[in-house]
């Protein structure tokens, strides 16, 4: 049999579809990060906080509303963006002109506050949450065995950050985007809303993490401690791929979850780290980040 | 940027004030449950462990000999230098007199030697790793619920007995996953099966995918899980969602609560094995501490850790009440092994040399969805493993105490 670095080529093909799927949860979080942060100027710590509650309202709608995997995936963005909204208009709105440091306490805390508030109500296990009748069972690829749900998500989650980048970059919209974080007074004397683009951004990046967390849930279970799991790693992911580049975070988001899956067949032990270890040797070449423009 | 949590001690006075009696130091008897507050062992221990302690003062009578008892606790974060640091300060600063719980291996061996050099009494329920009572055993230490080796000796050698002779770990990667690893291996190879590999992983792992397909590749007919808590759930889902167990492969939960079940639901969980030393909905007596202790704790019901603290604090209490002192720590686990135990969760039981207290164990199985008929019924006893056979034979033991 062919072997890859010593392991069958097959299951070396496994392991590479397993980081690509949690690539995608990567590339979903950190691409949010990396819009708010890449606009707005804010390190948003609450990210991991607004994952979870994405999970929850979803698990909120099914048990309390009857509410499918399908309606979730619409509604728990939109209620978590609104949040998200809610809080840039009362809070973080309030910080802007000021050192990055405090938007970083302020969301640092109402993540804590928020993980608090779901612990102490739900416990640490968490709750089930089914994968959708259409997503269960999966396909024989011949070297491994693919669940359709995971087929789904990184398939939907590829679609979400293509069309997010494309947005941003290439689209009207985008473009009034970056011309108000890059000069706020010239666009608001062109009769552009800046504030309403700005509390738009925020929202439209809490929703994306709101949505991973709805795409989390049936894979993971809705537990109060999956987005701290998550956000250190995110953050990693963000740095490595340059703050604020979007295009970075999308391939680092990718491109790691891969390296992560291939470091729990190599040296298990060090799967947790090596993400870190990356982070650092990149920091020392390249200190803005692979993708980051050096300011 | 990692932001380390600031070292929380919460500390609640459970019963206050009271006449006090000369015997005791400090004039109060203070127990400490030190556990995991806000991470993944917070459900099987967390606040439902202060809800027993604190059971177990009422039902004591709050009071021993006039001398009120309190109770405190903290979150050791699964962390053995922050477990070790609170110990201290416990046992040096706030006059602490047990501390109870642990339920981190590492963070157990720890507050173990803290606890020793101090001459206070230590009060394992949480901790699995059998080194408590084996080469790591303290004569102030008492080993309550359950350890790694009764763990391996239920299901590991129900499941080698049915046939399933060839194993593949997926081990937490700290001291409780290498000490369950090390039992089962054992009791997998003394009756006559075989470990064909294993996978450390790091403790608090979100996705298990890529160690199950290594299990899968293994060919082997087991797939032991040597972890616990959220580790276990995420195994299991992840298994269950790869097809692992329709593509007969087996799985064996080394370590399962009833929290664990809960999160995983029925459909996911049925058919899983699993060795308890207490169950809720065992006998009258049972249901109705559960019943109590449910109304206290959010309607989740006790996990066998939960259930230790509640017996062992109540026999700590009889031994002190025996002693007339709390203040010498060695001579309370002395009589705490001299006095027969008996208390509703664990019948009549005794503690031995080394510090391991004996009871029975059981081998569950979780029912299928159909077959549970009310909250919480989740499983149907297999097998009671009797009380001289549950635990590690003396003779087998590396601890000093238990040659003397």
């Amino acid at each position: 049999m062919t072997t890859v670095f010593g392991i069958p080529v097959q299951a070396f093909l496994g392991q590479l579809l397993i980081g690509l799927i949690n690539g995608s949860f990567y590339a979903l979080l950190s691409l949010g990060l990396a819009i708010i942060f890449g606009l707005l100027n804010i390190v948003n710590f609450a990210h991991g906080a607004f994952y979870t509650t994405g999970a929850f309202v979803a698990w909120f709608l099914l048990q309390y509303a009857g509410i499918s995997y399908w309606g979730a995936l619409i509604i728990s963005p939109l209620v978590v963006g609104a949040l998200g909204m809610a809080i840039e208009r009362t809070m973080l709105k309030r910080l802007y002109g000021l050192d990055p440091l405090y938007g970083l306490l302020l969301t640092f805390g109402l993540a804590l506050i928020i993980q608090g508030l779901f612990l102490k109500q739900f416990g640490s296990s968490g709750e089930p949450y089914e994968i959708p009748d259409m997503f269960k069972g999966g396909v024989s690829l011949g070297f491994m065995f693919l669940p359709n749900y995971r087929a789904w998500v990184i398939g939907f989650s590829l679609i979400l950050c293509l069309t997010t980048w494309y947005t941003i970059e290439k689209t009207r919209l985008g473009s009034y985007l970056r011309a108000a974080t890059e000069n706020p007074t010239l666009v608001q004397a062109f009769g552009i809303n800046v504030p309403l683009l700005i509390t738009l951004t925020y929202g439209m990046g809490v929703a994306l993490a709101a949505l991973a967390g709805v795409m989390a849930a049936p894979i993971y279970r809705v537990s109060p401690l999956m987005g701290s799991d998550m956000i250190i790693v995110v953050f990693a992911v963000v740095v490595i791929g340059g703050m604020g580049s979007i295009m970075g975070s999308i391939v680092t988001g990718f491109s790691l979850g891969i390296i992560e899956g291939l470091t729990k067949v190599f040296y298990p032990e060090a799967s947790n780290v090596v993400i870190f270890v990356i982070m650092a040797l990149v920091l020392l070449v390249k200190s803005a980040g692979l993708f980051g423009r050096a300011q | 940027m990692m932001i380390e949590r600031s070292l929380r001690i919460l500390t609640v006075l459970s019963c206050v004030a009271g006449a006090s009696s000369a015997q005791m130091t400090d004039k109060v008897i203070k127990i400490g449950v030190l556990n995991d507050q806000s991470g993944l062992y917070a459900d099987l221990s967390g606040q439902g462990s202060v809800v027993a302690a604190k059971m177990a003062v009422e039902d004591f009578g709050g009071k021993v000999d006039g001398t009120p008892i309190e109770v405190v606790f903290a979150d050791h974060q699964n962390k053995p230098d922050v477990g070790s640091n609170i110990a201290r300060q416990w046992l040096d600063v706030d006059k602490v007199d047990v501390i109870v719980d642990v339920p981190h291996s590492a963070t157990a061996l720890a507050v173990n030697d803290v606890v020793k050099e101090k001459n206070k009494v230590f009060l394992v329920s949480g901790a699995a790793s059998s080194d408590l009572t084996g080469k790591a055993c303290s004569p102030n230490t008492v080993h309550w619920t359950y350890d790694t080796w009764s763990l391996a000796n239920g299901t590991g050698k129900y499941t080698v007995k049915a046939g399933g002779d060839t194993w593949f770990f997926l081990t937490a990667d700290y001291a409780f996953g290498a000490a369950l690893e090390r039992d089962t291996t054992a009791v997998i190879k003394a009756n006559g099966g075989k470990v064909l590999g294993s996978v450390k992983h790091p403790l608090n792992t979100s996705d298990f995918s890529s160690f199950l397909l290594q299990a899968q590749s293994s060919k082997a007919k087991i797939i032991g899980l040597a972890n616990a808590g959220g580790d276990t759930i995420n195994s299991i889902k992840a298994a269950s969602e790869f097809g692992i167990v329709k593509g007969g492969q087996k799985l064996a939960g080394l370590l399962v609560f009833i929290n664990d079940v809960h999160a995983l639901g029925l459909p996911t969980a049925q058919g899983l094995n699993l060795t308890e030393s207490f169950y809720w909905d065992r006998d009258d007596k049972t249901r109705a501490w559960s019943k109590r202790f449910a109304e206290r704790n959010k309607g989740h019901h006790p996990s066998m850790v939960q259930a230790g603290v509640y017996a062992s604090v109540l026999h700590y209490l009889k031994a002190v009440q025996a002693l007339k002192s709390d203040g010498d720590g060695k001579a309370v686990v002395a009589k705490m092994k001299a006095l027969p135990s008996d208390d509703p969760l664990f019948g009549k039981g005794t503690i031995r040399k080394d510090g391991r207290k004996i009871h029975p164990m059981y081998l569950y199985e979780v029912k299928k969805p159909s077959e549970s008929k009310k909250p919480w019924d989740y499983y149907r006893l297999i097998h009671e493993i009797p009380a001289d056979e549950a635990f590690r034979p003396l003779s087998e033991s590396e601890c000093p105490l238990a040659k003397s």
